[in-house]
This record gives structure tokens, sequence and C-alpha cells, in this order.
């Protein structure tokens, strides 16, 4: 599974972290880092992440 | 013929549905009926970015997961009328479609303020041509902006406003402070310092009583006869739900469609009701039914709804943890971001600073009989991210229980 943040659109809510910590993470300046080639098993967390993102940033390419 | 779920509203909560409908395992037919003519797109950009005339609506669309390709869309169409007990759901359009399962989302439209004068130049924030309209009043050289309600969304615009240049932005409202409901008064004060700071005028503790002018609006007449000389008006008074198509039904439509604590609606295990329009108890807190219009609550209502929906439909028996959504809220607005997490409106009346300074980045806490129910974060990312800090503790809570104590 690929996954894509579009970083012009992200704003650093964070609720991607809460819904996949496995995935998403942010430094401690509050910026949004994240892991680009997850695991298939993490798909329904990620798809979580990208439904909650308030900027919808968050793409899932098969 | 397969069998199908009808899904009335095709916003946010409407697409959510469907998509939670699939990953429930329904694989019958799925028709929303939306009436606005667009695809399902992202509200929260109309009062900043599209307002600012940053974002396109193609920046705004959903896209809707691969497992919705199939499902019907009835747009530009609306739900009139519904006959509960034989499953049917007439349209604007005179059709009727008959159902197995229905999820009511038909969401909330803009209360207006009934007071004499004209109606050109009065605006609201709902819809996506709402917000063009507005911006092309805004923009329009010398403008004079008159907000009537301090909320989210009349905060949201006036930040907004200031940063294209209006020449004059006032807010008007009865209650003392901006967004005093929300946030109580100390938050509520730090804003209105922020506002003022960055422009924004206000009127607090005056209510609107009438508009001046003849073809379009010219002003707005508070309740002390004072005059608001003002080109553009924009009415952020709060919302009503669209449930008028489920009238005649022995439904509760008090305030939005009254739901059991699994988002069924009138004791029918074939109708649920998802996103703003439902209220519904929320097992965290106090079993008080109701409606939340926060941004996250389509998400929430459409996952839970859906697989209580689809297991009665497939005739599966199954037990469910009660709804108990984690509520949580931001909004953006000048340079800064409010982020809250849980209830602050419940723990309003102990409220403690528990980091920063309100005059910076700072992080409130809202208390109920000395524990913590809800925190607000107003500044910058650190405050958010602290912010973030207390919401795994807010998750592990026990419920309050309807005494207020645990």
């Amino acid at each position: 599974m690929k996954v894509v943040v579009d970083m012009n659109k992200c704003q650093d809510h964070g609720q991607c972290v809460f819904a996949a910590p496995d995935v998403f993470r942010l430094d401690e300046n509050g910026r949004l880092g994240y892991v680009g080639d997850p695991d298939d098993a993490l798909r329904d967390e990620v798809e979580e992440a990208a439904d909650v993102c308030p900027l919808q940033a968050i793409r899932i390419e098969d | 013929m397969s069998p199908r779920i009808v899904v009335a509203g095709a916003s946010m909560a409407g697409l959510r549905a469907a998509e939670q409908l699939r990953a429930a395992g329904w694989t019958g037919t799925i028709t929303l009926v939306g009436d606005e003519p667009h695809m399902p797109y992202n509200r929260p950009p109309l009062s900043k970015e599209v307002l600012a005339g940053r974002a396109p609506f193609t920046s705004l669309a959903f896209r809707p997961r691969t497992s919705v390709a199939d499902v019907e869309w009835r747009l530009g169409t609306k739900v009139v009328a519904s006959r509960l007990c034989e499953r049917i759901v007439e349209l604007d359009d005179a059709s009727a479609l008959s159902y197995d399962g229905l999820v009511v989302a038909t969401g909330m439209r803009p209360r207006r303020i009934r007071c004499p004068g004209p109606l050109a130049g009065r605006h609201t924030v709902r819809t996506l041509a709402d917000a063009r309209g507005l911006r092309d009043e805004l923009t329009r050289p010398g403008a004079r902006l008159v907000v009537v309600g301090a909320g989210f969304i009349g905060c949201e615009v006036a930040a907004t406003a200031v940063g294209l240049g209006v020449r004059e932005v006032r807010v008007v409202d009865p209650l003392p402070l901006p967004m005093v409901g929300p946030l109580g008064e100390l938050l509520g004060r730090a804003l209105l310092k922020r506002h003022e700071e960055r422009g924004v005028r206000f009127s607090l503790g005056t209510g609107v009583a009438g508009f001046k002018g003849e073809d379009r609006v010219t002003g707005v007449v508070l309740g002390d006869g004072t005059v608001l000389p003002a080109d553009v008006v924009v009415e952020s008074v709060g919302s009503l739900a669209n449930t008028e198509w489920l009238d005649g039904n022995g439904l509760d439509l008090a305030d939005g469609v009254r739901t059991d604590e699994h988002l069924r609606v009138g004791g029918r295990p074939d109708v649920v009701a998802v996103g703003d329009v439902a209220r519904f108890p929320n097992a965290r807190y106090d079993g008080v039914a109701r409606r939340v219009e926060h941004w996250s609550i389509p998400t929430d209502t459409a996952k839970h709804a859906a697989k209580v929906l689809v297991a009665h439909l497939n005739g599966v028996e199954a037990e469910w943890e009660p709804f108990a959504p984690l509520p949580t809220f931001w909004s953006d607005q000048h340079d800064f971001r409010l982020q809250s997490f849980g209830a602050p409106a419940l723990g309003a009346d102990d409220v403690r600073v528990l980091d920063g300074d309100p005059a910076g980045d700072v992080l409130v806490g809202y208390h109920h009989d000395g524990r913590l129910v809800g925190v607000v974060a107003l500044g910058g990312p650190a405050a958010g991210a602290a912010a973030a800090r207390h919401r795994a503790e807010l998750l592990k809570q026990p419920a309050l229980t309807a005494q207020g104590s645990a």
C-alpha cells in the first residue's frame, strides 16, 4: 500500500496520528511525518486516518 | 430486485454512511439523494480558504472510496416526505423510492434573522454557492461587513474578511464574549482581544432589531437603536435541522432527529441517523441526547450507524457498545487555531489554565466534579500538540453518570 500526503494541504492537525500511529507522527515542532509504504495489515487504520484528515490531504494508492 | 438502502442527504455524512455501509458488508443497492448539485465536499474551508479565494472547488471535493463506485447519486434532488411504516421516501421530482434501510443524513440549514428589512446583501455560509456569493460582495472595494453572531462561523468569517482587506469588519452578538458558549469566559476574553488586535470590532451584549435599506441592506439596527453602516451582512446565528420530510411519522423532531444509543430512529431498526441532524445520547457523558455540529461527527456516526443497520438488514444478531465518540473541534482564525478535545461545555464552571498564558499559546482544561472533561488550546501548533497530549487521558475516563459523578 502506498500513502501520499499532500503537504501543501496538510495543516498539522494530527488527527491521522490518533487514527494510525504506526504510520503518521508529529515531530517535536508539531510537523507531520509519515511512512510512505506501510504494511497492508495497516490498511484499516490508514483508511481511518484518511477519513479524519480535516484537509482531506491523505491519499491511499493501491 | 436488489435490496436497497436509501441515504437521504448527499453531503459528508451521506458519503461516509455509504462508505461505511459497504465496509460493514452491505452488498445491495445504495441510493443517495441530495439537494445540492455537487458531489459531497468539505465545508470547513468555505468560511476560510474559499472565502479568501485560495481554494478551488476541486480541492474541496471528497474522494469517495472505490467501494462506493457503484452507488446511485440522485443530486439536485430533495427528499420531501416519508412514510416509514411503508418504507417509502418521496422526492421533489414527484418520484418515490422504497427502501429496506434508511439513513437520515439531511443535515442542517442556517437559521435566518427574522427582522424587518431588505434581504439583498444578507448572507449565510453553509454551501459552496453561499461562500462564492459572499466572496463576490466582500471583494468589492470599500465594503463594510457586519457579522451577526460571534460563534465559529462568525469569528472565522470576520477573520477571513480582515485578511481580505475588507475596510470595516464588525461582529455583533447578544452574548458578552465571542464563542463564549463552547469556550467559556477565559478563552472568550482571550479570543476577543486577539480579534480586536487584528482589526475586528465588536458590538457585544446587544441583539439585532432590524435592517436598514430599500433594495438592499445599508445598515444593521441594534437593540439599543444604534445603526451600524453595512454593505454586507453575514448571519451566523445557528442552524435548523432539515427534518420536515420526516414529519407525520410520530418521531421526536424537536431539534434534529432523536436517536437511541445506536443512532436508530423512532424504535425502528431499519432507520438510522448520522451527521449533525442526529440528536444522540453520548455514552461517554451524561446520556442527554444532543446534536453535535463538529466536523468529526459525520464520520463517527456513520461508522456506528452503518454496522448496526447492516447487521439488522443481514439478519445478524449482535451486541454493540453504545455510541460514545470523543468530541473534537477546531477553528482557524487569523494566524491562530482553537483545538478542542472532550466536552468543555460540560466543565464550564471549573476552568483552569493547564499550560501557557492567555496572552500567548495557552491550554485550558474544563473540569466536572474536579475531573478533566475537556481541553481547548488557543495559539500555534505547540498549543495544539499540548491539547493532543491530554486526549488519551480524556479517552480513558469512565463515563459521567446522569447525576454528574463517576
